[in-house]
């Protein structure tokens, strides 16, 4: 069964008609080859794959492609505005907050969204907000910080 | 300096494997096997699948030998007549999509009559199990010095405990993956690895084709931790298979439950420890068994062993010593190598066991270990004489300090006394870790290392090592850099291309920064020698000699290059298992503080504290960041990563059940370091990578111990086996 589906990905609309059963992950990475959400488990675990889908963080692991029919999604690509860092990237960058870079995209979508709801989280609202989303390298404390020093930069 | 590659990572822009756009390329998945041991009867392949335009390919289709080239021939690239663990793969399939292909494997039945299988490395086989030599033993290992009997018969004292620890899954957050692809004449593999040179040497002898033939890449790779240095090999023959059959380029990306049941991991071990002691607690004796589940394959098996072995009789002095090791052969998966590569286990059992002793006898647990420590110009169970001028008293004294441990410990009593259900308690390991290859391997790699010089003055570094992680690009700009004094702009790293760089070693060992770092240093020391320099040039006079020398040497290659040299007055015995193991050591001091709830029987860590002295720190950030990392590692394997086997597979392939710390399982990590630069490593660097494995466990522990009074020995220490102590 295909549907016909229009979403919005980072500001740009997309019309495609996709498998019922494709996921919104497989989506944006084969259709539209945005390959910076990365797939880590397939079973909503990792967060790797974490994405913005009407500004909530969502695993698009979790949703299919045809769930997000209307709705606007924004991926790590669209992070970036223009030549401007989006403040959680560029805390990431001051903060170390990665090393391999494979849980980097779905953390720093996650940490976007954290701060949306919550602009001056807690280390301990940190750390339990994250609690979704993997990271076998760094044993998250620059992350930690990255996200508090984030926090800082965007009360100004 | 930040990281090198940081922002491409930023940023989502970073190629990983599956993320490589690949015109017309097939996708590849594995028929594996369900069975721990049997032959093979049959592999039924479905009548709607024959002729579907499917690609199949089996070990009838392998040009070369059906081995996975490492230490032992005994590694199947595809099971022919009989396989040795579940999920072996047996044949491999190739579609238009990933998930046709992956029906398409679920498909075929690989139906196998069943034989006994040896599943408890523990147990001697029976007759009916034996399927290696006549006692299932894949290696067999002996450290001897001193006279242990004669000593452990006068010891007044004597101590013997068992300690057990389980297989740990890496879970890289970028499961295995690799592409293939024809040249002409070239069979092209790129993807997710650590070792170049491991793959190419691998492919040339299953593919039967020379080197020339064979060329293979890195892609960024979503971290390793040992997972990425043996497995590859497999991954990148079966798919250079897949697309010299299919005469197309090849995707095979395994996913996360595939990973986690089929590939490699940490190798299960037990260990005996009988030591004599004096009365105020001085080591007399040792008289170590070391026992590792080495799977149905060889793989790295006999090096796990022998570090581990090496490592066993923990930092501390003794004149008699004997360590007996061996490593079983299981059906199981094969266990491979693992950050900290059996190190991690032998110390969790000789850290565990102080504290054990230190209670036996009554002798504080510290004091027992200052008593011991080995100063210089004491020896290690291997007979290295330790002459390093690092002030291991002062690593152990520092860890006390950050954690407060004194203080902490009168404060657990008292909150322990009050508290209705909640224990606390503080617990330490001290610990060293050799650095770079055990014993003669160095020397017989000869690593060869070259920087280029380059014609509009910038230099590029080609080396094998590869980036997973841990921040080679980095670290190794900033040694060209400093040593060459240019902007670490001017300086290029190559990727990892076995056509464009040099074989300086595998990415493994924590020999990264200290023994790659040094040819770097050296071989950018020869390019300024070839264009006539000193080492007083400045970097813009290096700058103008590249330019010119290409300006009179048009289309030529300008390279500086350096050969592994052996720190001098290293000796070692491969027979004997005498000498200098390792040309360096880090040593280490951590604290751990716990606090285990009565309730739920949950131990978690809620300080932690890890000082080491790793020679000079290059990088301080990338420094702690490893350290942080391999710590909760560490935990994760003390507390929650437990693998749980059914018929020699793994039951809980996956991360609903099989668990690793989330950030809100770990406190902040305290990292120190002390330093005391190596003379013969990069800029005075030993290694680090490895380290921060060993020390987590057995300080977690002693602390479980000191906040309950149960005596746990068996790790991981999940809730289940928690109960059981704590209830008896
Ligand atoms: S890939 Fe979606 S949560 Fe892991
Ligand atoms: S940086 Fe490697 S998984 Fe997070």
């Amino acid at each position: 069964m295909r549907h016909q589906i229009r979403v919005e990905v980072n500001g740009k609309s997309h019309e495609r008609e996709v498998e019922a059963r494709q996921l919104l992950v497989h989506f944006l990475r084969d259709e539209l080859r945005l390959t910076g959400t990365n797939v880590g488990c397939e079973t909503s675990l990792c967060g790797a794959c974490t994405v913005w889908m009407d500004g909530k963080a969502v695993k698009s692991c979790t949703q299919l492609a045809v769930q997000a029919d209307g709705c606007s999604v924004t991926t790590i690509e669209g992070m970036k505005q223009g030549d401007t860092f989006h403040p959680v990237q560029e805390a990431f960058w001051e903060c170390h907050g990665l090393q391999c870079g494979y849980c980097t995209p779905g953390m720093i979508m996650a940490a976007g969204a954290l701060l949306k709801e919550n602009p001056s989280p807690s280390e301990a609202e940190i750390r339990q907000s994250l609690k979704g989303n993997l990271c076998r390298c760094t044993g998250y404390q620059n992350i930690v910080k990255a996200i508090a020093h984030a926090a800082q930069g965007g009360a100004q | 300096m930040k990281r090198f590659e940081g922002l491409e990572k930023l940023t989502g822009r970073t190629l990983f494997i599956d993320d490589l756009p690949l015109e017309n390329c097939l996708w590849g998945a594995t028929v594996r096997s369900p069975a721990a041991r049997g032959t093979i009867r049959q592999v039924r392949v479905p009548n709607h699948l024959e002729g579907s335009g499917l690609v199949l390919v089996d070990h009838r289709d392998l040009p070369g030998p059906n081995v996975v080239s490492l230490i032992t021939d005994d590694w199947p690239i595809l099971a022919a007549e009989t396989v040795r663990h579940r999920y072996e793969p047996v044949m491999l399939v190739a579609a238009e999509s990933r998930a046709a292909a992956r029906r398409a494997a679920a498909q075929i039945e690989v139906v196998v009559d069943p034989l006994p299988a040896a599943l408890d490395f523990r147990q001697t086989p029976t007759a009916e199990q034996i399927q290696v030599g006549d006692d299932n033993v894949l290696k067999q290992l002996k450290i001897e010095r001193g006279e242990v009997d004669e000593a452990l018969a006068a010891a007044p004292i004597v101590v013997e405990g068992e300690y057990e620890t389980g297989a740990q899954e890496h879970v890289y957050l970028e499961p295995q993956g690799m592409a293939a692809w024809l040249d002409g004449e070239v069979v092209v593999v790129h993807g997710s690895l650590q070792c170049p040179y491991y793959v190419e040497s691998a492919l040339t002898r299953a593919l039967d084709l020379p080197a020339e033939r064979v060329r293979v890449i890195q892609a960024a790779t979503g971290g390793g931790f040992g997972g990425k240095e043996d497995f590859p090999s497999i991954v990148a023959i079966h798919a250079a298979l897949l697309a010299i059959k299919a005469q197309r380029p090849i995707k095979l990306i395994y996913d996360r439950g595939e990973d986690m049941a089929a590939t490699t991991k940490r190798h299960p071990a037990w260990i005996r420890h009988r030591t004599g002691l004096s009365e105020e607690g001085q080591i007399l004796a040792h008289d170590i068994e070391v026992v590792l589940d080495g799977g149905a394959y060889v793989t790295l098996s006999p090096v796990v062993l022998s570090r581990g072995m090496i490592h066993a009789a923990g930092p501390y002095a003794c004149d008699h010593v004997r360590i007996r090791g061996r490593a079983m052969m299981t059906n199981s998966v094969p266990f491979g190598a693992f950050r900290g590569f059996g190190a991690p286990q032998t110390l969790f059992a000789i850290e565990r066991h102080m504290d054990v002793i230190a209670k036996q006898i009554g002798v504080d647990p510290v004091k027992l270990r200052r008593l011991n420590l080995l100063t210089d110009g004491q020896a290690t169970a291997t007979g290295q004489v330790i002459d390093d001028g690092t002030d291991r008293q002062q690593v152990l004294s520092r860890a006390l300090d950050l954690s407060r441990f004194t203080y902490k410990r009168s404060q657990h009593t008292a909150f322990n006394a009050e508290h209705a259900y909640l224990r606390r308690g503080i617990g330490l390991a001290c610990f060293f870790h050799g650095a770079g290859f055990t014993g003669s391997g160095e020397r017989a790699m000869k690593s060869l290392l070259h920087v280029a010089g380059l014609a509009d003055g910038r230099v590029e570094v080609l080396s094998a090592s590869t980036e997973i992680g841990q921040g080679t690009t980095t670290i190794f700009t900033q040694i060209a850099a400093d040593q060459l004094r240019l902007d670490p702009e001017q300086i290029l790293i190559a990727q990892p291309d076995t056509w464009r760089v040099p074989d300086n070693g595998p990415t493994v060992a924590s020999r990264t920064t200290m023994v790659v770092g040094r040819l770097i240093e050296r071989a950018c020391d020869n390019l300024r020698e070839r264009v006539g320099l000193d080492a007083a040039a400045t970097g813009t006079e290096l700058q103008a000699a590249l330019v010119a020398w290409h300006e009179e040497h048009p289309d030529e290659e300008l390279l500086g290059s350096a050969r592994y040299q052996q720190p001098p007055g290293i000796e070692w015995d491969d027979e004997t298992y005498r000498g200098d193991a390792y040309s360096a050591y880090g040593w280490a001091t951590y604290v751990a503080e716990v606090e285990v709830d009565l309730r739920t029987y949950t131990a978690r860590v809620i300080d932690f504290v890890a000082v080491q002295e790793i020679g000079k720190v290059l990088n301080e950030t990338l420094a702690r960041g490893q350290i942080q990392g391999g710590v909760v590692q560490g935990i994760g394997w003390a507390l929650l990563e437990e693998c749980r086997w059914q018929e020699g597979g793994m039951a809980n392939h996956q991360l609903t059940n099989y668990i690793i710390p989330t950030s809100d399982d770990v406190p902040s990590i305290r990292v120190a370091f002390l330093e005391n630069p190596y003379p013969h490593g990069g800029q005075g660097a030993k290694g680090i990578g490895e380290l921060p494995l060993d020390g987590p466990a057995p300080a977690i522990f002693n602390a479980v111990a000191a906040a309950t009074g149960v005596d746990p020995r068996v790790l991981p220490l999940v809730p289940e086996r928690l109960m059981e102590l704590i209830e008896q």
